[in-house]
């Protein structure tokens, strides 16, 4: 995309400040005449104190202008649709098949119960049942459960079945969860919600955790092993297998963060490497669109020793009709209200039919290639490298670091995060955190872009490094041609006395503030 | 390493549509720029032979063309009885059948919209607006002043709301939190794991009509241990809680905190917990605009006043409002993520994931559009329906209809083995109404023993009197028999 990009700038106003006393959006359907008559004013039929003393503040718009509006705010929206997505890394921004629209806007699955008979919804129980052994073989685990909500709640989910599991065997003293500081933070995040102590390992040199330290670890406290691989790096742990039995041999369990399973549809699964849990994001690998984060699905799959503990209800087939199975005494109950993401669950099963098992190996392979082709490019420019484990190969990602451009220019990964957005992509995944890689950058062009969008991409990073040595304050200011053109005053975000998240809270904010500094002159 | 036996590697005449590199003279240009013979010699030795797959995925054939893709997909979900055309259902308990006014399909389905993710203040300028937008709007519905970003559910705000309970507690004893055994069961399934290792989860008593026992809660309430008493209004049973304002200040009395979840449906014209004391509100925001979708359109909120204490106990994302040079421009950016796992790791106030945006944006669509009268007329036409509801199928002989008593919103009892008896089972009359193309009641059998032969009925704004009356006429046909 050539520099002369230029994002909608519609400067909407904030809603709230939209419209007019008496306009209406829409009108709703009002209670027949006989009704009425029947039970009389809707108010009388509230307690005195429940009736709500004043309506509330809501804004009174006119429809055509509620469709503007948010029209416009979409169109200052950078979605995957939209750009050459490969900024996202560890996110796998990959092409959401349009036909899949077409099946979760149909009535038959939107306009779906979820207490319906379950003789009424055999279609979607059967899309879920079949989703189930896909996963079966694709991890190669005994049993699935796709409840969950999102890849983090399947995490939650799985670490749920380490504590009951050691619980149920009286061995109360494992309070201890091993992780690595590359691994997504949903693994020690979900770990210390459930109450575990988090031990975080380090990389060595060769950029994979060290092998050393795990074994220094263990113990007869560890519940188990949360391990994301590849890790955000893109550096596949090659001594998995031994992590997992140094692990077992302490008498933990070992659950397999493969959120992103891009880099390896069909070339290794948990099973191979020793786990006994892992799960995948059924948002990421498996095409469904990120939906400004969420909704998104998640699966969990578990060996036959650790599947009694599967979240209520299981969904079955007993060779006639599908069926919910709740009479599960040992489950972790629920994880959510009803079943998981159903319309996530349709896509992911629509994606699998049609890549089926070979197409699947062949978009990791594809995405290895991009990736391998991408980071060969990228890291021709001058002040780009890539720490850690020198001369290793990176499998579907990498994180990259421009610490030397800073160290030569000033200018910073932040300052390309926003310079980037003026070349028409959207702004980049800089790590997770703590940064450990310095200045990070982490992209992942995944199958769905070709040789000729990834040289695009390339094109854009090299002038934007050209510009911080010959024009740095072009790139410090930046963006300049963004839907929001001017940098904002981050006080907002870090501090608690400026933050507002609601509009009636900054208002109240202001009027304070402008109050004060009135009565102080 | 040789799979050529499973033609992963198999030139191709021509590319998949959704990988334009499969072209083989493309891949091969890319090989070659990397000096490298095959895809393989790019991973055979980073991923070693010991944990490789041998041999190919068991999965279906692949389906060639979207033509047939779509043919095979909708022929499974067509066994599918949904909602709408003749089919008409009273199916509620947490899920709801709302009209989705024609702008809040078009808005979510936009592509900007669907296919965004955590692209932030710069690149996805609109998007942080429509959710700042969502989190405002929501505020005053809620008469509140901090709103969460959405979280996954209903009940992972009710189970993160009574952790935030936890952590404000002004001492380490208070470890109980205090919810009705009416509660939503799927909820209380959810929250009892989630919060079993910070807190002990215990049941307060209900009056015969449902609603708490006040003089059990302000006894239990004298022992210093309670962090916090929640509730539902209208509960999950569809009752109004009368004594809410009582169980708020019992609460405070107590050194508790109160933390209720409304039905936002409710909310035109049921006063906001936060007017009768709450401190911490939260809920579900599925009628606002999602449909059904077998469950998939919930989304969770979670709100409380503008207190330091009180946002740093938020666990979820927050997208603050910041200006910039410009007077009377402003930018968002998620704000004080040492809160969240994403920005402290273990040491952040719970996890947190990629949740429900899409229907934060949704929602936002749907209160715009229908301002304070839209949710008035919801609000009135729903409780006038249900209302009516409950008079027409009390003519029905043998049914017991809102055996609870007193007041309710949109949801009410109907019991089949009551005084008058019907000597029906909830499963048979269900099967019976199923067969005229009704969907009855959510059965309250297992969940709720003690009601005996009961379900849960729900009427909405989607509800008509036509579609009342032909259920209490099918009821009546049923239960004659």
């Amino acid at each position: 995309m050539s520099a002369e990009f230029q994002e909608a700038r519609w400067n909407e106003p904030i809603i709230m400040e939209i419209g007019r006393k008496g306009e209406r959006g829409i009108l709703m359907p009002l209670a027949e005449e006989r009704v009425r008559n029947a039970v009389g004013d809707a108010s009388e039929l509230l307690p005195e104190d429940m009736r709500r003393a004043a309506p509330p503040a809501l804004p009174e718009i006119s429809q055509m202008r509620v469709l503007r509006h948010f029209l416009r705010l979409s169109q200052e929206t950078i979605g995957t649709d939209l750009n050459i997505d490969i900024g996202l890394g560890t996110c796998t921004m990959k092409y959401s098949p349009k036909v899949h629209e077409s099946f979760v806007r149909s009535p038959a699955l939107s306009e779906l119960h979820p207490y319906e008979d379950e003789g009424e919804v055999q279609g979607i129980l059967e899309i879920i049942y079949r989703t189930q052994e896909y996963m079966k073989s694709i991890s190669g685990m005994d049993a699935v459960s796709l409840q969950a909500s999102g890849g983090s709640q399947a995490i939650y989910g799985n670490a749920a079945i380490m504590r009951r599991y050691h619980e149920q065997r009286g061995d109360k003293g494992r309070d201890e969860v091993i992780t690595t500081i590359l691994s997504h933070p949903a693994n020690p995040g979900t770990a210390a919600t459930l109450g575990f102590k988090v031990i975080t390992l380090y990389p060595g040199p060769d950029g994979c955790p060290d092998i050393e330290a795990l074994k220094a670890a263990v113990s007869e406290r560890t519940a188990g092993l949360m391990i994301t691989n590849p890790e955000d790096t893109g550096i596949y742990n090659g001594r998995i297998r031994e992590f997992v039995d140094i692990v077992h041999e302490a008498g933990g369990l070992c659950c397999y963060d493969q959120a992103n399973l891009n880099g390896v549809f069909g070339l290794t699964r948990a099973k191979e490497c020793g786990f006994d849990m892992c799960h995948y994001n059924l948002h990421k690998s498996f095409s469904s669109p990120h939906g400004s984060q969420g909704p998104g699905a998640g699966a969990q799959c578990v060996k036959a020793f650790l599947a009694k503990y599967l979240p209520i209800p299981t969904v079955e087939f007993d060779g006639k009709r599908y069926f919910f199975n709740y009479d599960r005494p040992d489950s972790i109950g629920k994880l959510r209200k009803f079943y998981g993401s159903p319309a996530v669950i349709v896509r992911t099963y629509a994606y699998i039919r049609t890549l089926g098992a070979e197409g699947l190996k062949q978009a990791s392979e594809l995405s290895i290639l991009n990736n391998n082709y991408m980071l060969q490019q990228l890291l021709k420019i001058d002040g780009l490298s890539m720490p850690m484990g020198q001369g290793k190969r990176r499998l579907e990602q990498a994180r990259l670091s421009w610490e030397k451009l800073t160290n030569e220019t000033g200018v910073t990964t932040d300052d390309i995060c926003r310079r980037i957005v003026d070349y028409g992509f959207q702004d980049y995944f800089a790590s997770h955190h703590p940064r450990v890689i310095p200045e990070p950058f982490t992209p992942e062009p995944v199958e769905s872009y070709s040789k000729d969008d990834i040289d695009e991409y390339v094109e854009a990073f090299r002038k934007i490094a050209r510009e911080a040595r010959e024009t740095p304050e072009v790139v410090k200011t930046a963006p300049h041609r963004a839907a929001l053109a001017s940098q904002i005053d981050e006080q907002g975000l870090t501090d608690i006395y400026r933050f507002a998240v609601t509009w009636r809270a900054y208002k109240r904010m202001k009027n304070g503030s402008e109050a004060r500094e009135h009565g102080h002159a | 390493m040789s799979n050529s036996k499973q033609g992963v590697s198999r030139p191709q005449p021509h590319g998949h549509p959704y990988m334009p590199n499969s072209v083989p003279a493309t891949r091969d240009e890319m090989l070659r720029s990397l000096g490298v013979p095959r895809v393989e010699a790019l991973y055979d030795e980073v991923i070693p032979d010991e944990v490789r797959l041998k041999g190919a995925l068991d999965l279906p054939e692949p389906i060639r063309s979207e033509f047939e893709l779509s043919e095979h997909v909708m022929g499974v979900l067509n066994k599918n009885t949904y909602i709408g055309g003749r089919q008409r259902s009273f199916l509620g308990a947490g899920c709801y059948r709302h009209y989705v006014p024609a702008l809040c399909d078009e808005i979510a389905q936009r592509a900007e919209f669907l296919t965004a993710y955590c692209g932030d203040t710069y690149s996805d300028h609109g998007k942080a607006q429509a959710i700042f937008e969502y989190t405002s709007l929501m505020g005053e519905l809620l008469d509140m002043d901090v709103v969460s970003y959405t979280c996954y559910d209903g009940s992972q705000a009710a189970a993160s709301a009574l952790r935030m309970a936890i952590r404000l507690a002004d001492s380490p004893m208070r470890s109980v939190l205090l919810v009705p055994s009416t509660m939503n069961p799927e909820v209380r399934s959810m929250l009892t794991e989630y919060c079993r290792n910070v807190a002990e989860i215990e049941t307060f008593a209900h009056r015969p009509d449902g609603r708490a026992d006040l003089g059990d809660l302000s006894g239990r309430l004298k022992s210093g241990h309670i962090a916090a008493v929640y509730f539902e209004n209208p509960s999950y049973l569809g009752f109004i809680e009368t004594g809410a304002r009582q169980i708020a200040a019992l609460a405070h009395e107590g050194g508790a905190l109160c933390v209720v979840s409304p039905e936002v449906a409710s909310l035109g014209i049921m006063e906001s917990p936060a007017n009768y004391g709450a401190d911490i509100v939260c809920g579900d925001i599925q009628p606002l605009g999602m449909h059904v979708q077998f469950g998939g359109g919930q989304a969770g909120f979670i709100a409380s006043r503008h207190e330091r204490r009180f946002i740093e106990a938020f666990p979820t994302y927050m997208y603050g409002i910041c200006e910039t040079k410009n007077e009377g421009e402003y930018g968002w950016g998620r704000a004080l993520n040492y809160r969240c796992s994403h920005g402290s790791r273990e040491n952040a106030n719970e996890y947190f994931g990629t949740e429900t945006g899409l229907w934060a944006i949704t929602a936002a669509v749907y209160l715009a559009t229908l301002g304070p009268a839209g949710m008035r007329e919801l609000g009135e036409t729903i409780i006038q329906r249900s209302h009516y509801a409950a008079k027409v199928l009390s003519d029905v002989p043998g049914l017991q209809v809102n055996p609870l008593g007193g007041a309710f919103f949109q949801e009410f009892i109907v019991r089949f083995d009551g005084p008058g008896k019907t000597g029906k089972t909830v499963d048979e009359v269900n099967r019976a109404l199923l067969s005229r193309g009704i969907f009855g009641g959510k059965s309250l059998v297992k969940d709720f023993p003690h009601l005996g032969q009961s379900a849960l009925y729900a009427f909405t704004e989607t509800t008509t009197a036509d579609d009342i009356d032909e259920l209490a006429g099918a009821l009546r046909d049923i239960t004659r028999r």
